[in-house]
Formats: C-alpha cells, sequence, structure tokens
C-alpha cells in the first residue's frame, strides 16, 4: 500500500523534473552519499559539458535497498529513471525483471556504440554477465575484501608490521599476541556474511551455491555449509570465546573501532582505505586476506562487492542513446583513474588500472593495489565467478543472524550454518516460484 | 445521555460526512483492501507476473519459526515497555502531584521527551550506550559489566526498552497527573481522619479511582510499543542481534521493503490489522465504558 502512494508522489515529481528542458535528459539514481555523492555529480558535470545532446541528473535516493524499492515502485507506476545503481546482492532481482531492464551489451549494440567486454576487469564482469557472458550491467563501484592492521599497535606487541599474518592460523597467533600486550580488540571485521562466507568461499575454491553459485539457474540452492566454511566459522566462535575476535555489527559499524585504534586489525572492504587514511591517528597497513594454507586451491581469487549501473526500460528510444553515449563517457581512463584514486574502488577497466599503475600513485599509496590483485590473481572458476541469488537482500539476513548466534555462543558454527542454508534455500525456493 | 440532531433534508447528512468518508476511504480502506488483496500474491519485486496463490502466504507465515519467535519478542517487548513505563510515570505523576513548591518546573521537564521524536530518541540511547563510543558503556565497563548490545541480544533489548519507555513516560505521566487531581481531595482527606497512612490511602482510595485511566494507558501502551516503536528498532538494533529485538512491525518492513517479499509482507500486515482490531475493540468495550468524563 506504501508503494502506490509513493509511487504517486514520485510520478508527479518526475513530471515536474522533466518538462524543463529541450536536452534530453537521463535521470541516474544512485546511493553514493558524501563525498562519494559528490563526485557522482561531478561526472555528470564533466559528461554534460562534454556535449548538447544530453543531460545527466544524478538524484540521490538513499541507501542501496531504498534506491531500489523507490524504483521499483517508479517503473510500476510506468516512470523509471533511466540509469539504477543497483548494489550487487540485488543483481538476481534485476536479472530476473525481464522486460524492466535493459541489458547493456544489448543496448550498447542497438546504439552502435563502441563497447569491448574485455577491456573490463574479468572479476567485475564475471559477476554480472549471463552465462553466455554478456555483460548485463555496467560496473561501476566495486571493492573487495582486505586486512588492514594498525602498525603501532603491531609494534607494541612485538609483531613485525611489515608482515602482517597471511594465513588465518598466523592471524590467530598475532591476534593472541596483540590481546597479551593489552588490546582492548585484537581483531573485528565488516561485512560478516561478505568477508567471512562469500568471499571466503570464492577464496578458497569452493561453492557457495549449487548451480554455480546461482549462475546456472533459479534452481539454485546454498550449500555454505561445507567444512571449509564451517571449520572457520567455527575457529572464529572460538577466538569470540577467547577474546581474540570482537564483533561488532553487520555492516561498516566496526570500521569506527579499527579506526579509533580500538581493534588492531579489521578484515572489511577495500573502498573504506580514503576513509581510514583520513581518519586514522595511526600508522596503517593493507594486506591480503587470509587464507588457509591446507586447503588446495586457495587462495583463488576474492569476489567483489559494491553496484553497477543498469539501465530500465524507457519510452523514447532517445534515452538509450544518451545513456550508451555517457557509459562509453564513464568507461574512459581519465574518469576511471581519477574515481579509483579518489575513493579507493577498483578501476573497471584494465586500462585505468595500467594508467594508474604507470602514474606512480601505488608507490605513493602504498597497498592501494592489493584489491585488485586479490581480484585478478587468477582466472575466475564456477566458485569464485560471483553469486547470483534471488532474495540475496533476506537471505544475508539470516547469514547475519546466524553468525551473530555463533558469536554470542548459542549455536555451533556447523548448526548456525545448517539452519542459514536451510533457512535460505526456503527464500530461493520462493524466489524461483515468483519469477517461474 | 444522547444527544441527537434532526436533519430534514435528505442530502445535507451526507454531503457533511462526505469529506470524513473520502479520506477514511482512501487513506483507510484503499490501502487495507490491498494489503489484504496483497497477501494473496506471490509476486517478484517488478510485479511482471503476480499469481493469485490463496493463503499460501499465511501458511507459510505461520510455518515460519521465526515468526512466531517475533511474536514472542513483541509480547516480551510491549509487556516492559507499558509495565516499566506505565509503574515509572504513575510513580512520577503522584510525587508531582504532592509537590508544593517548582511545581511546573518540574512538570513541564517531565513532558519534555514526548516532543522528543522516536527516531532521535533512539539515536539518543544508541550514543549513550554505544558499545564502542557510549560514555555509559564505559561507566558500565566500571562496574564490571561487558556491554555489547551486538552480541548480546538480553541487552539490545533492555537497549530499545529503556528508549521506548523513556520517550513515552511524558504521556503516562501527563494522563496519570490528570487523574490524580480529579480525585476529589475530601475522600482522601476523610481516609486520613480515619488515620489511614498514605501508603494505605494510596492503595485503597488514589489507585481504585485511577484504574480506568492505568486501563486506557495500558492499551493506549501496547498499542504504542507494537507500532510507534518501529523508528527507534530502526534506529538502534536493526532487529538485531539474531532477530531479539525484531518486533512485528520492524518484520513486515524488512520483508517487504528490504527483503520485496511483498505478499508475505502484506501477509504479516493482515496479521498486525486483526491485532490492531482486535485491541481497539477491547478498549472501546472495557475502557470507553468505565472512564468518565
Amino acid at each position: 500500500m506504501h508503494i502506490k502512494h509513493l509511487t504517486l508522489a514520485l510520478g508527479a515529481a518526475g513530471l515536474v523534473a522533466t518538462q524543463a528542458h529541450a536536452q534530453t535528459e537521463i535521470q541516474w539514481w544512485h546511493s553514493m552519499a558524501g563525498k562519494l555523492g559528490d563526485k557522482v555529480g561531478e561526472i555528470a558535470q564533466k559528461f554534460n559539458a562534454s556535449q548538447t545532446e544530453f543531460k545527466v541528473v544524478p538524484v540521490y535516493k538513499g541507501q542501496y535497498d531504498e534506491s531500489m524499492t523507490a524504483a521499483i515502485a517508479a517503473y510500476r507506476s510506468g516512470n523509471p529513471p533511466g540509469i539504477l545503481q543497483v548494489f550487487e546482492v540485488g543483481t538476481a532481482t534485476m536479472m530476473a525483471a525481464k522486460g524492466a531492464v535493459k541489458p547493456v551489451y544489448q543496448m550498447m549494440a542497438e546504439q552502435h556504440e563502441k563497447f569491448d567486454p574485455k577491456a573490463y576487469l574479468p572479476a567485475v564482469t564475471s559477476y554480472y554477465s549471463d552465462t553466455k557472458g554478456n555483460l548485463l550491467s555496467m560496473p561501476f563501484n566495486s571493492s573487495t575484501q582486505v586486512l588492514y592492521v594498525n602498525k603501532d599497535a603491531f609494534k607494541k606487541a612485538g609483531l613485525d608490521p611489515a608482515n602482517p599474518p597471511k594465513t588465518w592460523p598466523e592471524m590467530e597467533k598475532a591476534a593472541a599476541k596483540l590481546k597479551e600486550s593489552g588490546a582492548a580488540c585484537a581483531y573485528t571485521t565488516g561485512w560478516q556474511s561478505w568477508v567471512q562466507l562469500e568471499s571466503f568461499s570464492a577464496w578458497h575454491n569452493v561453492p557457495f551455491a549449487t548451480k554455480q553459485n546461482g549462475f546456472g539457474g533459479l534452481d539454485t540452492r546454498l550449500e555454505f555449509n561445507g567444512p571449509v566454511q564451517v571449520k572457520h566459522i567455527q575457529n572464529l566462535g572460538d577466538w569470540a570465546k577467547k577474546g581474540l575476535f570482537t564483533y561488532a555489527g553487520r555492516k561498516d559499524e566496526p570500521l569506527g573501532k579499527f579506526m579509533s585504534g580500538e581493534c588492531a586489525m579489521i578484515t572489511t572492504s577495500s573502498g573504506s582505505y580514503a576513509n581510514i587514511k583520513a581518519n586514522a591517528k595511526f600508522e596503517f597497513g593493507v594486506a591480503r586476506l587470509p587464507y588457509y594454507a591446507d586447503v588446495k586451491g586457495a587462495p583463488q581469487n576474492t569476489i567483489i562487492g559494491g553496484a553497477t549501473l543498469w539501465v530500465m526500460t524507457q519510452k523514447d528510444p532517445k534515452i538509450y542513446k544518451g545513456i550508451s553515449k555517457f557509459f562509453t563517457f564513464l568507461s574512459s581512463p581519465e574518469i576511471q583513474m581519477d574515481w579509483h584514486e579518489s575513493t579507493g574502488y577498483v578501476p573497471i577497466t584494465l586500462a585505468a588500472f595500467e594508467a594508474t599503475k604507470k602514474s606512480g600513485f601505488y608507490e605513493k599509496n602504498p597497498g592501494f593495489d592489493i584489491a585488485i590483485n586479490e581480484l585478478s590473481a587468477k582466472a575466475p572458476t564456477a566458485n569464485s565467478k560471483g553469486l547470483r541469488l534471488g532474495n540475496f537482500v533476506q537471505i544475508r539476513n539470516v547469514i547475519d543472524e546466524e553468525l551473530e548466534a555463533v558469536w554470542g555462543g548459542k549455536k555451533t558454527a556447523k548448526d548456525a550454518l545448517n539452519d542459514g542454508v536451510k533457512r535460505g534455500n526456503e527464500l530461493l525456493e520462493k524466489f524461483q516460484k515468483a519469477n517461474k | 445521555m444522547e444527544k441527537r440532531a434532526l436533519f430534514r433534508s435528505r442530502w445535507l447528512p451526507y454531503a457533511l460526512i462526505a469529506p470524513q468518508l473520502a479520506v477514511s476511504l482512501a487513506f483507510f480502506f484503499w490501502p487495507a483492501g490491498q494489503t489484504l488483496y496483497w497477501s494473496t500474491l506471490l509476486q517478484d519485486a517488478f510485479a511482471a507476473h503476480p499469481q493469485f496463490v490463496g493463503l499460501d502466504n499465511f501458511k507459510a507465515l505461520f510455518a515460519d519459526e521465526t515468526y512466531f519467535a517475533s511474536f514472542r519478542v513483541t509480547a516480551v517487548f510491549s509487556l516492559l515497555v507499558a509495565a516499566t513505563g506505565l509503574s515509572i510515570s504513575l510513580l512520577l505523576a503522584v510525587f508531582a502531584d504532592r509537590v508544593v513548591r517548582g511545581a511546573t518546573l518540574y512538570k513541564t521537564l517531565l513532558i519534555w521527551p514526548y516532543a522528543v521524536a522516536p527516531a532521535v530518541a533512539g539515536v539518543l540511547w544508541l550514543f549513550l550506550l554505544s558499545p564502542s563510543i557510549g560514555i555509559l558503556t564505559y561507566a558500565l565497563r566500571g562496574f564490571g559489566v561487558d556491554w555489547n548490545y551486538y552480541v548480546d541480544g538480553g541487552q539490545a533489548l533492555v537497549l530499545v526498552v529503556i528508549a521506548a519507555v523513556w520517550k513515552q513516560i511524558s504521556y503516562n505521566f501527563l494522563f496519570f497527573l490528570a487523574g490524580l487531581q480529579s480525585i476529589p481531595p475530601s475522600l482522601v482527606e476523610a481516609a486520613a481522619i480515619d488515620g489511614a497512612g498514605p501508603v494505605k490511602r494510596f492503595w485503597t482510595i488514589v489507585f481504585p479511582l485511577l484504574s480506568p485511566t492505568a486501563f486506557f494507558l495500558l492499551v493506549v501502551n501496547i498499542v504504542y510499543a507494537f507500532f510507534d516503536t518501529f523508528a527507534i528498532i530502526d534506529a538502534t538494533t536493526q532487529g538485531g542481534p539474531a532477530r531479539a529485538t525484531q518486533i512485528l512491525v520492524f518484520k513486515v518492513y524488512e520483508d517487504g521493503f528490504k527483503g520485496l517479499d511483498l505478499g508475505g509482507s502484506a501477509a504479516q500486515s493482515a496479521v498486525l490489522m486483526a491485532i490492531v482490531i482486535g485491541l481497539t475493540v477491547v478498549q472501546f468495550r472495557w475502557v470507553e465504558r468505565k472512564v468518565k468524563y
């Protein structure tokens, strides 16, 4: 019921917004707040100044889930934005929305816009392509998981700050030493589902779900309750009991604990680099995500998070023309280099990566390129291409809840992951039924 | 005693109630009808092909143990909010009623929290009790309490109860104070002359006379805890950890707006609607009869 009201309001707002200009206006709904939002505005500004035919209008529509809900309401009332920024967990929902979205590869071909998917980072494009390798949405902001360490705390604990832990057993030893040296919190993690299960599975080349992690069809089912994952979550649960791991929230909340110096180590998004650099009053280092050396094939490659730009179906074909031009502009090395360097998100094209390398930026900002190295360490396998799951937002909630039960000592890792798989599969079944 | 006005015109009475009817239809009956309709549909987020599934959404709901868990959380939460809120505000009202000097200042200060929006109340307590930066967290640590509501579900519940109660105390306080002041002083004085002490006077005279107010407030507080505390939960715990503070309304929001499961969310709304109707009936049948204006 709320959606209907929202729809009316949005529809009215859309009418007012589109009447004023003779230029073809393209609405770009995004979820980039603060400094990132300014950067988005800057990109649109530059594009608008580069030509006269089209005008890209970026509109901040709240967090990822909020802007997606708003766009769905707008679509239902027949007035969707041209471009919608959707987070990676919304990918399956968008893909299933046939008729509501225009696949990027198709639009670029129809508009005769030069477009080579091979120019983009494979670890990024693989997450957003169909099984035939066609890119469905335009990569925009992608990040992956890295380990940040507080070098000052390392020195105090008698650890080598230039040599952060590489494996999880080394993490345990380092955490124990940090705790002995009086650190209030040795290790914490942001985005637990994403870091400790989703990417963890890819990094160890074990499946998260059947049917190539859901790329192979809607009848995919979860299987993150394998021995490797159970062992890891149980370890973290044990560390929580011993005070070596401190749980501090589901999303970005733990970052505050690292930046304040309370936690000495954190595994979280590579996109936090700029934030840490601006706020941490200590020397910090960046390292690759730890792994278990006894798991065959590890480390494979991590998977990305972040968002892509989806093109929503338009009545006026001219808008597609404008969006195609804009996407080409967006992928240019200059724009990508600037975006990468100022935000910490990975550059989405290989050309931009090379250009950044040549500029000497990584020497000045050590650790900045670790994310890209992790992503492109090896060619992605069926287990590390990404995840394509319906109702993924709810599945993540389920995982968060079950993990919290482990950290709180209420469940064993085995029970929690089994329950998570069972509850998640109910959601997948529901999605399959709704999208037959 | 009933008062009746007679209208001779055929259309005038209808014209007079038409605006109210239109508002009710547009903002209450239509959305409610939509909710009931949607609760019988299985649809993808973009409504490309909604399917009629009858009562499947309800069946799935009542087969879901997390839904019952949410019921339990809501019950515990509402009882805690209503009980704590009512006792504290009754205590404050009794004291305020006896204050001689500075009574107005005292009362004004007590009413202040009511002007605070629920979300702000939530954030306020969040800052005070945040595991990493909260002032009270440091104080608690001094007493040897390891306060981290991200992990401890009980503590998370305590946090939202405190915020919800704090916000509602003013409202309860006002009603209790008005109730106390409408009790004829002669009754209390008569009891005093008969030798009854303050405690005895309160329990045998004041409290029974206050009971209609208390019962009205109980219903209002339960409704408040059920629905109006959404913003507090959203701003603080977001239902976590491990669903320890996931009350029914929050689950509706999470499943519908975050999870885009519109059918399941509509079914939950329908259940909530039934609960509100039930509470309203209770209020009208029991409370309205006893309260004397």
